[in-house]
């Protein structure tokens, strides 16, 4: 229970925690590279993501183009740097805006009594839409930008979260020190920010590591559906979707930007298992 | 039991009320006016009138509202606005190719999952669990649609087994039909088969050291029977949860793997409808998914009353 209730406790701690987990550590690392990868694009690219030279297309890997070229005789390796910029801050942005919404409606209905039932069936009928099909919705009501991908995937990992702040809440809410600051006279909205909220944010972690890890898979999905964010812009879905009508005679084109996702989606979840490990009251003892 | 199943029905059918209107905001929610946006710039203010009619989008919101749950009511989802047939005929003929799809990803992934999970468990620690696990997150982290195109390169181009794409032509028989299903099923089944293999692992432990499984080794009856019937049938229920789950998520990941291997699915039918703005298929399609889903789910609940005694709602 330590990390449930004494979060400030727990927070600087944790990352020194989680690296003494060998293969959440590995996680971490992973996603450092990459995230360090994203940024420093400008600086580590060999070339101009949209430089284009039709003299050197679909050329194989070589040292001078490492993963080839494209179609258009891009250079693959840095298409995939600056698409990493793209589909890291889309996955972040989703679980930013899925927080907000998840965390309004958990607080909500695991607080308030009398708002439980009608935000649990709503959150329940969102829940009856798959991910994907209600995202290509949205999105196709909304208009084909990153910014409304963004919010399409963050509506739709929202009653995911929501449902992990409800079942918090539930408990929380009972708790003595709750009921201590409410006979102090403490506001409401004040014991919902300090004394609920902080003490949700451990299994909120875990979830929103988890739903960053579907988010970049999403996103790559609708990309390469054509539905999404729009092909100019490379992301690793984009890249894919290129790369598969020229699968035949340079597979390179579509590999590279698959095994980007798999090994950002792989890192995101040994971390996401190994704060869930950290953080589940039910293993604390043996940690 | 009955007060049970009443019980989940009546919240079954607020949650398809929910789910129906859910589906008549996203429509709305368009910015400016879907029939102008259908019809393009060119288009005459009395086309977009006859279109907006044709959409159900004159009148108050009220209005609109009304007539939108009557017609459900009678069956019916409108008109596609490119197919030039009714929505429910549209998504009727593209059933068949997704049905099996889930099916047959679903029965994949049940295969590979159950044993794996439940040898899993039983050699908790092993290289075997090790390994087993390992290999899941891996399959958890592989996009479906990259993996449908990596066994299309190599069973269908390399190794030409397969045809690339397609469900066989229009006079294509049955097998030949479910012959275009096989790989695309293997990349569904093989990313999903890592969801139910980690739920069956973690149930499996919960009650491997329960005191009936303790009990029936001291009775001495073989491990075999006791690991399946005493310890698996009692890790039923959050195994059964769990692939009516990935079911659900099975739809998600037959819209983009219809799409990659060209299989004419209700999956492929909303992409098009999306990028050709079809919104009564979009909306048709959503609320038909959306309420199996609800069904499905509530199926599976009764199935809880079935398996397990102790189950009320």
């Amino acid at each position: 229970m330590a990390a449930i209730s004494n979060p400030q406790l727990a927070e600087p701690a944790m990352l020194s925690r989680l690296m003494g987990r060998p293969t959440a550590a590995v996680g971490v690392l992973i996603l450092i590279i990459i995230a360090l990868a994203a940024i420093l694009a400008p600086v580590i690219a060999p070339y101009a993501p949209t430089k284009l030279s039709i003299a050197s297309r679909l050329h194989p890997p070589s040292f001078a183009h490492l993963f080839g070229t494209d179609d258009l005789g891009r250079d693959v390796f840095t298409r995939m740097l600056y698409a990493a910029r793209t589909s890291l801050s889309v996955g972040f942005a989703v679980v930013i805006f899925a927080s907000i919404i998840g965390i309004v409606l958990g607080l909500a209905s695991g607080f308030f009594r009398k708002l439980d039932a009608p935000v649990s069936r709503l959150i329940d009928a969102m829940m009856a839409f798959p991910d994907i099909l209600l995202a290509i919705a949205l999105v196709a009501a909304l208009g084909a930008t990153a910014f409304n991908v963004v919010v399409a995937l963050g509506i739709v990992y929202a009653p995911r979260l929501a449902r992990v702040v409800r079942a918090s809440t539930l408990v929380i809410r009972e708790l003595p020190y709750v009921e201590a600051a409410r006979a102090l006279g403490v506001p409401t909205p004040t014991i919902l920010v300090r004394h609920v909220l902080r003490n949700v944010t451990s299994p909120l972690l875990v979830q929103g590591t988890f739903i960053f890890a579907n988010a970049i898979l999403a996103e790559a999905g609708l990309s390469f559906l054509g539905v999404g964010i729009s092909p100019d812009i490379p992301t690793w879905g984009t890249m894919i979707s290129v790369g598969r009508q020229y699968m035949d005679q340079a597979g390179w084109i579509m590999m590279f930007p698959g095994a980007a996702i798999v090994i950002t989606v792989l890192a995101l979840q040994l971390v996401g298992d190994g704060l869930r490990d950290l953080l589940d009251p039910r293993l604390a003892k043996d940690i | 039991m009955l007060r049970s199943i009443l019980n989940r029905l009546l919240g079954m059918i607020v949650v398809m009320a929910l789910v129906v209107t859910i589906v008549f905001v996203i429509v709305r929610v368009t910015p400016g006016d879907p029939a102008a946006v259908m019809l393009g710039p060119d288009a005459s203010a009395a086309d977009i009138a006859a279109l907006r009619t044709k959409l159900g989008l004159d009148g108050s919101i009220v209005e609109q509202f009304g007539r939108y749950v009557l017609d459900l009511i009678k069956g019916d989802l409108g008109q596609s606005i490119f197919l030039g047939e009714p929505v429910t005929s549209a998504l009727a003929q593209r059933a068949e190719p997704t049905f099996f799809l889930t099916v047959f990803s679903l029965i994949i992934a049940t295969l590979i999952a159950l044993p794996v999970g439940i040898l899993s468990a039983y050699t908790r620690g092993s290289i075997f669990d090790q390994a087993a696990t390992t290999v899941a997150m891996f399959a958890a982290s592989v996009p479906s649609f990259w993996l449908g195109l990596l066994l299309i390169q190599f069973f269908a181009v390399r190794l030409g087994w397969f045809d690339t794409s397609g469900y066989g032509g229009p006079g294509a028989s049955f097998a030949d039909r479910l012959a275009h299903l096989v790989l695309p099923a293997l990349a569904l089944g093989l990313v999903s088969s890592a969801l139910i293999t980690r739920f069956t692992r973690a149930a499996m432990l919960d009650v491997l050291n329960d005191d009936y499984v303790r009990t029936a080794r001291s009775k001495g009856m073989s491990e075999w029977r006791v690991v399946l019937k005493h310890a698996f049938k009692n890790a039923l229920i959050p195994i059964l949860t769990v692939i009516g789950l990935t079911a659900a998520l099975l739809v998600s990941g037959a819209v983009v793997t219809e799409t990659v291997f060209g299989l004419p699915g209700v999956g492929s039918l909303v992409v098009s409808a999306v990028l050709r703005r079809d919104y009564p298929v979009i909306q048709g399609a959503l609320l038909v998914i959306a309420g199996l889903y609800v069904l499905v789910n509530f199926v599976i609940d009764m199935l809880y009353l079935a398996v397990d005694p102790r189950v009320r709602y």
